[in-house]
């Protein structure tokens, strides 16, 4: 992985490569005319300098870069979690009682037990090998992505406003409020199919949006901390939820004493995607476009351009003339609506019965996991999430199959978040070449000469 | 005592830093290590204070080989370090910074503060200092903070000084005062080694000098040597040292300043009712010693500063009720200070920096879309025009080096239609070969008939370009004068005294 330049970036062969091949045996043959040929080999293999250096360099972006660190902080807490499964299994623990006088036993055990929980996790999370149908066995699949739904949602308003440089650590209140007045929309109002559950989606969206919003106006105008702003606003957001589902005539079913929404009504409700059998739902589909949307405004709109720019240096950014207080609040209120969408898809599409002040269901705290394995980008979100729904819904059926905790699989999810802060240790236990000590220009002049006046 | 270093390798990664570097300082000699930024002299002055370990070569005192662990080492051997950013505790005395990592106490634990403030003043009076060992470190000027480094280094017994561009921050007097105190350490058998990119102060204090380039040394040179004849080894070809300029065809007025006065943050009058012109088709220098108000006058300028009073009219236009965004509209080009701070987003590719202040709209930006064709094409003739030595537009700029960041600015800045171009230390930590070029084409702008304001602390700068001279001392102009006013009048307004009459322009 260190050195993968010359043989992987000649094997390839453009087509332009292909090309000269072809032509130069042909054109030698007839040996008529040998000088168009000289002439016309080295255009190629000048052009040709070009295709290897990509490969280069897309390599060892890979290799250096954070993509890797993310897969490999994956596997490593695989790993430490394959230790914790062995010594928290009761068979384990009976034969390395008696190690010395048969210590395969023991060793049979560890794989029994290993493996025996990590196929369980991929059969609840992916395929099911003892359905008999492929409709039934690829029910695990579908779990997965209605799990990874809001994890990916909330996960894209988490990576967004990193990308401004905000921490929001309020996205459990934004849920809430995206969810109660989604729910509320949802069950309280009469509309036709279709408008009734746009409006709720649209409603949730702008109730997430303003919370945050909330957060993103104080930063700019006072300059308060978003980090503690959005740590309290989700107090603020979860008691005044607790107190709406309390109190008849606002979100309390009528007639019931629970603090618990009704059901919402069909209208509102988000289509299944799959049919009955399955529970993915219309969210999914939103999510993607979501997910297509935020790429779009980081990589390619000026607005996205802004964002970045004030993410990595707002005092440069504002000498550029970019507003950046206001950046603050467009971003803000884009990662509210983002974790709105993660609220809604939890009442209009997963918890369709009524919902309480738990329908966040630590989500909106997840979804800072997933946005950190995601590198804060779009697609790598988007991955993430998945990941962490198949751990979800994989979780319970290693618990159900092999009696494995459950508990497992958050520290495995704990595990990887800090593997991928400690991009150092996953380089050494891997021996990966360390990005800075690369062979272009490196910054190891650390003295004042760079500074000097 | 004798110095001596023998083939002194350092490399980080596949840079080589230092390459068999060769240097000998005999006592009481003022050895000059002279090279571009980069070149690699910090590099070796921290291996010989212990700071970097050698890869290869070996540091000898006194024909003893030596070895250093760490800085305390190297102290202790009597090697003493004058830091360009001074090692000092703001909020601490005198005495007690130059007691800090060796504090006597007394018995309990208690500081023995009489024996520290001892030492300051008969280290001070020994070499007419003139510092008080109880002042806080805050309260004193540059120059003096400086003395109190070197002090530092001498209650340490440090029988070799190195000064690690030592004049960056200091007034011209204030310069001339050091220049004394090492011709005294001199005197009383101390060597010392001076690292510097400025030629007048080599010529004037060096014994001998030593000339790095890409880390290695590419030759020795007398201090009769002349200038031109250094900066051709530091830089490895021949460079031009002086700008050449056309007279300058003043236009009418533009850039019209009255009464403008600057508040900061922490509420300090930091320019002080300030009033200036600036025609079209010339240039006003700025000059003084670093924080005497020009960093916020230009900020001013261009709208960064919020509590303004006064009046800032370009061409008729008033600017202090504008925003940063409505006044590079307006035509401002702005070079700002600290480039890697205020100037470039690091980790932005070329190509993004070149559109950072015009993220707007067109041509760069059409309904909400960078139009990334366009900017590759522009980002494409900008480099080559502006001569950025680069990978390709995709680099990072972060990882270019200091004088090819500042390009990519100058490029940003000087591509657009210009009312007036403010440019704010525009050669501070760049290579002498790229400062040829920038000023070449601060030249060109002005010739163009755009009105040009150029900050710069350094003498040499502002005598290369200025058509006039403003020169500011604690917020206010101490005057304005024609362009060749001698450096020894330049250098007393600086520190605050008016020029005689009739100098005025």
């Amino acid at each position: 992985m260190s050195d993968p330049q010359p043989p992987r970036g000649d094997a390839p062969g453009t087509d332009h490569d292909a090309d000269v091949a072809i032509e130069e045996p042909g054109a030698l043959a007839p040996g008529a005319a040998p000088s168009p040929v000289t002439t016309a080999t080295p255009a190629p293999t000048a052009g040709e300098v070009e295709p290897p250096s990509r490969w280069h360099t897309m390599l060892r972006q890979i290799s250096t870069g954070n993509a890797i660190i993310s897969v490999l902080s994956v596997v490593l807490a695989l790993l430490v979690g394959a230790i914790m499964i062995a010594f928290t299994d009761e068979r384990v623990q009976a034969a390395s009682g008696y190690f010395f006088a048969r210590p395969g036993d023991t060793f049979i055990a560890i794989w029994e037990s290993v493996s025996g929980a990590y196929s369980a996790l991929f059969q609840g999370s992916v395929y099911n090998f003892r359905r008999d149908t492929f409709a039934a066995g690829i029910r695990p699949l579908t779990e997965t992505l209605t799990f990874a739904t809001p994890l990916i949602a909330g996960g894209l308003g988490v990576g967004l406003a990193f990308r401004v440089g905000m921490f929001n650590i309020g996205g459990r209140g934004q849920m809430l409020i995206a969810a109660s007045v989604a729910g509320w929309i949802g069950f309280a109002v009469d509309l036709p199919m279709g408008l009734h559950m746009l409006v709720a989606l649209v409603g949730g969206l702008l109730g997430g949006a303003l919370w945050a919003g909330i957060a993103g106006l104080l930063k700019a105008r006072t300059g308060a901390h978003e980090v503690i702003v959005t740590i309290m606003l989700n107090y603020v957001a979860f008691y005044l939820v607790s107190w709406m589902l309390r109190t008849p005539g606002l979100l309390q079913a009528p007639g019931s004493s629970n603090p618990k929404t009704p059901a919402m009504k069909e209208t509102a409700i988000f289509p299944l995607l799959l049919g009955q059998q399955y529970n993915l739902h219309f969210g999914f589909i939103l999510v993607i476009a979501a997910t297509i949307l935020v790429w779009w405004i980081l990589s390619r709109s000026s607005l996205g351009f802004k964002f970045r720019a004030v993410g990595e240096n707002p005092n440069a950014a504002r000498v550029a003339g970019i507003n950046v207080s206001s950046m603050y609040v467009y971003a803000m209120l884009i990662a509210g609506a983002l974790l709105g969408l993660a609220g809604v898809s939890q009442v209009l599409g997963t918890v369709t019965t009524g919902f309480t002040a738990g329908i966040d269901a630590g989500i909106g705290f997840d979804a800072i996991t997933v946005a950190l394995l995601g590198r804060s980008t779009p697609w790598g979100i988007f991955i993430a999430g998945i990941l962490f729904g198949a751990f979800k819904a994989g979780g319970f059926s290693m618990q159900a199959a092999e009696g494995v905790p459950v508990e497992i699989v958050l520290v495995v999810q704990s595990l990887i978040v800090l593997f991928i802060a400690a991009p150092p240790l996953v380089r050494t236990i891997f021996r990966l070449p360390d990005p800075k000590a690369g062979p272009k220009r490196p910054r190891p002049i650390v003295t004042k000469e760079v500074d000097a006046k | 005592m004798k110095l001596e270093l023998r083939g002194i390798t350092k490399r980080f990664g596949s840079l080589v830093a230092n390459d068999h570097i060769d240097l000998t300082v005999e006592a009481g000699e003022i050895h000059c290590l002279l090279g571009e930024n980069g070149a690699g002299k910090s590099t070796l002055m921290n291996v010989l204070y212990g700071l970097y370990q050698a890869d290869d070569g070996e540091v000898l005192l006194d024909d003893e080989v030596m070895h250093f662990a760490g800085p305390g080492d190297a102290m202790a051997a009597g090697i003493g370090m004058v830091h360009q950013h001074f090692m000092l505790i703001p909020v601490f005395t005198v005495a007690e910074n130059v007691m800090l990592g060796h504090e006597a106490t007394k018995a309990g634990g208690i500081l023995d503060l009489a024996t520290a403030r001892a030492r300051v003043r008969e280290i001070s009076d020994r070499f007419g200092f003139d510092v008080d060992p109880d002042a806080l470190v805050d309260d004193l000027p540059v120059g003096v903070q400086q003395r109190v480094e070197i002090i530092k280094a001498l209650s340490h017994d440090a029988r070799v000084l190195v000064f690690d561009e030592p004049t960056a921050v200091l007034t011209p007097q204030e310069t001339d005062e050091l220049m004394q105190i090492m011709r005294q350490l001199k005197e009383s058998g101390t060597s010392i080694v001076f690292i510097t990119h400025k030629l007048r102060e080599v010529r004037e204090v060096a014994d001998r000098i030593t000339v790095i380039r890409l880390g290695k040394v590419v030759g020795e040179a007398s201090p009769t040597a002349s200038n031109v004849e250094l900066a051709a080894l530091m830089v490895g070809r021949a460079v031009e040292l002086t700008v050449h300029k056309e007279e300058p065809k003043i236009g009418e007025a533009a850039l019209v300043v009255e009464g403008l006065s600057v508040i900061d943050h922490i509420g300090q009058l930091v320019v002080n009712d300030v009033s200036f012109t600036v025609r079209k088709g010339e240039i006003l220098a700025v000059a003084g010693v670093q924080g005497n108000g020009q960093t916020e006058l230009t900020e001013a300028l261009v709208g960064l500063q919020p509590r303004v009073q006064g009046s800032i009219k370009l061409d008729g236009v008033e600017l202090t009720t504008s925003n940063v965004r409505k006044i590079l509209d307006a035509g401002v080009g702005f070079i700002p200070e600290d480039r890697n701070e205020d100037g470039l987003v690091g980790e932005f590719s070329i190509a993004e920096n070149l559109m950072l202040d015009r993220s707007n709209g067109a041509p760069f930006v059409k309904a909400g879309n960078v139009q990334r064709g366009f900017l590759a094409e522009f980002a494409r003739d900008r480099v080559k025009e502006f001569d950025v030595r680069t990978q390709g537009i995709d680099e990072k700029v972060g990882r270019l080096s200091g004088g090819n960041q500042q390009k990519v600015v100058l490029a940003r800045e000087l591509s657009r239609d210009l009312s007036l171009f403010v440019a704010a230390q525009p050669t501070r930590g760049v290579d002498v070969g790229s400062i040829e070029f920038i000023h070449k084409r601060i030249v060109a702008t002005r010739d163009a008939g755009v009105p040009v304001v150029v900050v710069s602390t350094e003498l040499d700068e502002v005598a290369a370009l200025a058509d006039r001279i403003m020169v500011m001392y604690r917020g206010r102009i101490v005057g304005i004068v024609p362009g060749d006013t001698p450096r020894d009048v330049l250098g007393l307004m600086m520190a605050g005294e008016a020029p005689a009459e009739g100098a005025a322009a």
